[in-house]
């Protein structure tokens, strides 16, 4: 555990099913991670509602108190947030990567990032090691491969569902904890004026279009089997040729390391 | 053309006609003549060369009455050139930065590049920047107008904030009217949103579709859609529009103006972390060593896998018999797998299995059996043993292994 000041930005989600308002699976992810570095030190903040019940599945997950921008529904998060972090010692701020209800766009900690004048990291996975004022970390990529990074701070990080998994909220302390509402200015998004939600609807399927100029093509492609030819095929080598052409795709592909 | 062989009837009916002129042109070599004794004589070699008749199978006809058709009629297969589209004096420009994951265009890219065509239309250009070296060959068939290559060593490896320092210089430089990236875990996004958080655009996310001057892309966890405006810079989904099929272009190198600016990056690359292969979901994997019945010896297979990095897969039979765990079967009953090289070792490539690994880009097969499925899927394929094969290809990765750490110390 290091003595970090540590910033988790929370949101409220939605279940993927029911829809009802729960805790934002990624944002629970990053408090996770900001609990194994700084334990009872990570603050929470949220910017919103303070009466949301589903912020409580944060503090259940072991802190006591969760600080509240106070700002009504359609407002921007951004500017309170910028004001908000500038004036503190942060020195970390964890976030998911994109809500889980409204626009989604997953801009936010960039933006958050690039006003402070921060770096920033995507898809944070672990924390190694804190060095003055250094941090070295591991990114994780897709395909489950791990990058390592060493970033200046204080920094803005973003986890996706490589992070580890958030521990389970309890009952009591999620009642127990405070929630604590800032006052503060409110300023309008102008997206949701002009841009309209609505439920998603399924993504028309591709169509596999086959370009045959003769009925013969076109047969060819309706029945073909495996799309074969064009495959370069080595017989009557022997096992180390073969063995040194495969390494040279392997190498020209950048799969071995 | 298709190498169906056909009668020619035309050809047939001149070579019965004695008048036309061409009918000499198509008589054959003559099989049977009147000697000068009066004796019929015969030449047999002739015969016995025989035609090709219809259905590509050889005939010999020895009454002597097949006439016409000679040989095989062949078009020769002329390669199919698109027509070129050529943009002179573009009159605005729509960059599109494809993730060029392995150095070359993905499908993903190709969609977007798809979209950007669509955007540009007669008057625009589509410019792609790319950074550092690319293995691509056919940037021309996938809709590229204009080619500006970043090149640097700042531009190397994970440097978001030096391409992003670049970026912003091309849009000072050609001000394009939209900036097009994938929205994709493998760089896109992320390049994306910091390029939009640098600029001060507003970007439309997750787009799906653009109609007109609309575009609609997935909101919060996917569960809405939102619709708006088409914004100057369009994060895409995969599959945003029909890839381009029917054109080619002209690829003409852009040079940027200035330098790009230099800044100390904030965010080092310290390189990647070996993970262990078995611990990536076989879904995710990058590379997987694949084994069959064709697989005699399997603790060799294992510490084939180990020796390359791989992630280990089977199939079916190898899982039936009890060499594999189940979670390791590749195909339509097990997992389908999206590895970028697939090294399949005796395996047949039964169609059950061949579903599995649709998604691969590159599949490598080692089998005894020149004439399997396999093979006809496969990039390259090494006919022989794989034990032996195995075997050399391990000393070949020890040994490329040694010469690294002598180059490293
Ligand atoms: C409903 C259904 C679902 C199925 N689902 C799946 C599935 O999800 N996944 C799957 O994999 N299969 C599946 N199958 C089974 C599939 O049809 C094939 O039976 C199976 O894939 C064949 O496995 P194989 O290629 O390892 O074996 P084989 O077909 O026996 O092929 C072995 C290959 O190894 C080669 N070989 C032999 N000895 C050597 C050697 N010493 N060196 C090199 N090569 C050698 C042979 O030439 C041959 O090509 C399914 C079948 C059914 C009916």
């Amino acid at each position: 555990m290091t003595d970090l000041n540590i910033v988790a930005l929370v949101s409220v989600g939605a279940h993927p099913t029911s829809a009802r308002p729960r805790r934002a699976e990624q944002d629970a992810r990053a408090v996770e991670l900001g609990l194994r570095l700084a334990g009872q030190n990570l603050q929470l903040l949220h910017a919103g509602d303070p009466q949301a019940e589903a912020l409580r599945g944060y503090l259940g997950m072991g802190l006591e108190q969760l600080d509240v921008l106070e700002q009504p529904e359609g407002a921007d998060a951004l500017p309170l947030l910028v004001d908000y972090l500038q004036g503190s010692r942060t020195q970390l701020v964890l976030t998911g990567s994109q809500a889980e209800t409204g626009e989604g766009s997953g801009m936010l900690p960039f933006l958050l990032a690039e006003r402070l004048g921060w770096p920033m990291v995507v898809g944070l996975a672990e924390v190694e090691k804190v060095e003055n004022g250094v941090a070295q970390v591991l990114q994780a990529l897709p395909r489950g491969q791990r990058r390592r990074l060493k970033v200046r701070l204080p920094c803005v990080a973003s986890v996706d569902n490589a992070a580890p998994v958030a521990r389970q909220s309890a009952f009591g302390p999620a009642r127990r904890g405070q929630i604590e509402a800032h006052e503060v200015t409110v300023v309008d998004d102008t997206l949701l004026a002009e841009a309209s939600l609505q439920p998603a609807k399924p993504r028309p399927k591709r169509l596999k279009v086959i370009k045959a100029k003769t009925g013969a093509e076109r047969m060819k492609a309706a029945t073909a089997k495996a799309s074969g030819g064009g495959g370069q095929i080595l017989k009557d080598v022997s096992p180390q040729e073969g063995a040194e052409a495969i390494f040279k795709l392997l190498i020209e592909e950048g799969v071995l390391r | 053309m298709s190498d169906i062989i056909r009668r020619d009837p035309r050809a047939e009916w001149i070579a019965r006609n004695r008048l036309h002129p061409l009918h000499a042109s198509m008589q054959k070599a003559e099989t049977s003549w009147m000697g000068p004794n009066g004796i019929v004589r015969k030449n047999p070699h002739v015969i016995a060369a025989g035609f090709v008749g219809p259905a590509g199978l050889k005939r010999i006809d020895r009454s002597g009455a097949q006439q016409g058709t000679v040989g095989k009629r062949s078009n020769a297969s002329v390669e199919v050139q698109l027509p070129l589209h050529i943009i002179e004096q573009p009159a605005f420009h729509i960059c599109v930065v494809p993730d060029m994951v392995g150095g070359r265009l993905s499908s993903h890219d190709k969609d977007l590049l798809g979209l950007a065509r669509k955007l540009a239309g007669d008057s625009g250009a589509v410019v792609a920047v790319i950074f550092g070296e690319d293995k691509e060959g056919a940037f021309d068939t996938a809709g590229v107008d204009r080619l500006l290559r970043v090149q640097g060593d700042a531009f190397d490896g994970y440097a978001p904030e030096a391409r992003v320092l670049a970026l912003s210089a091309v849009e000072s430089q050609l001000a394009p009217r939209h900036w097009l990236l994938p929205d994709s875990r493998t760089g896109g996004g992320e390049l994306g949103r910091r390029l939009a958080a640098k600029l001060g655009e507003r970007p439309a996310t997750r787009v799906w579709q653009v109609a007109g001057e609309q575009a609609i892309g997935r909101a919060g966890s996917g569960q809405q859609d939102i619709q708006r405006a088409l914004p100057r810079l369009i994060l895409a989904a995969a599959e945003c529009a029909e890839p381009v099929s029917d054109t080619r272009h002209e690829v003409r190198l852009l040079e940027l103006a200035e330098k790009v600016a230099h800044s100390l990056p904030r965010v080092e690359d310290l390189g990647p972390v070996a993970v262990d292969p078995a611990q990536i979901p076989m879904a995710e994997a990058e590379f997987i060593l694949s084994g069959g019945n064709g697989v005699k010896d399997w603790k060799m297979f294992h510490q084939a896998a180990i020796a390359l990095g791989a992630t280990e897969g089977a199939s079916r039979v190898a899982v039936d018999d009890g060499f594999m765990p189940r979670n390791r079967q590749v195909g339509a009953t097990g997992t389908w797998v999206t590895a970028r090289v697939y090294l399949a070792v005796g395996i047949s490539g039964a169609i059950q299995h061949l579903q599995g690994i649709g998604a691969c880009d590159k599949v490598v097969a080692v089998n005894m059996d020149p004439g399997c499925d396999m093979i006809k899927r496969a990039d390259l394929s090494v006919i022989g043993d794989s034990a032996a094969i195995l075997a050399a290809l391990m000393e070949r990765v020890a040994t490329w292994r040694q010469e690294g750490k002598r180059d490293a110390a």
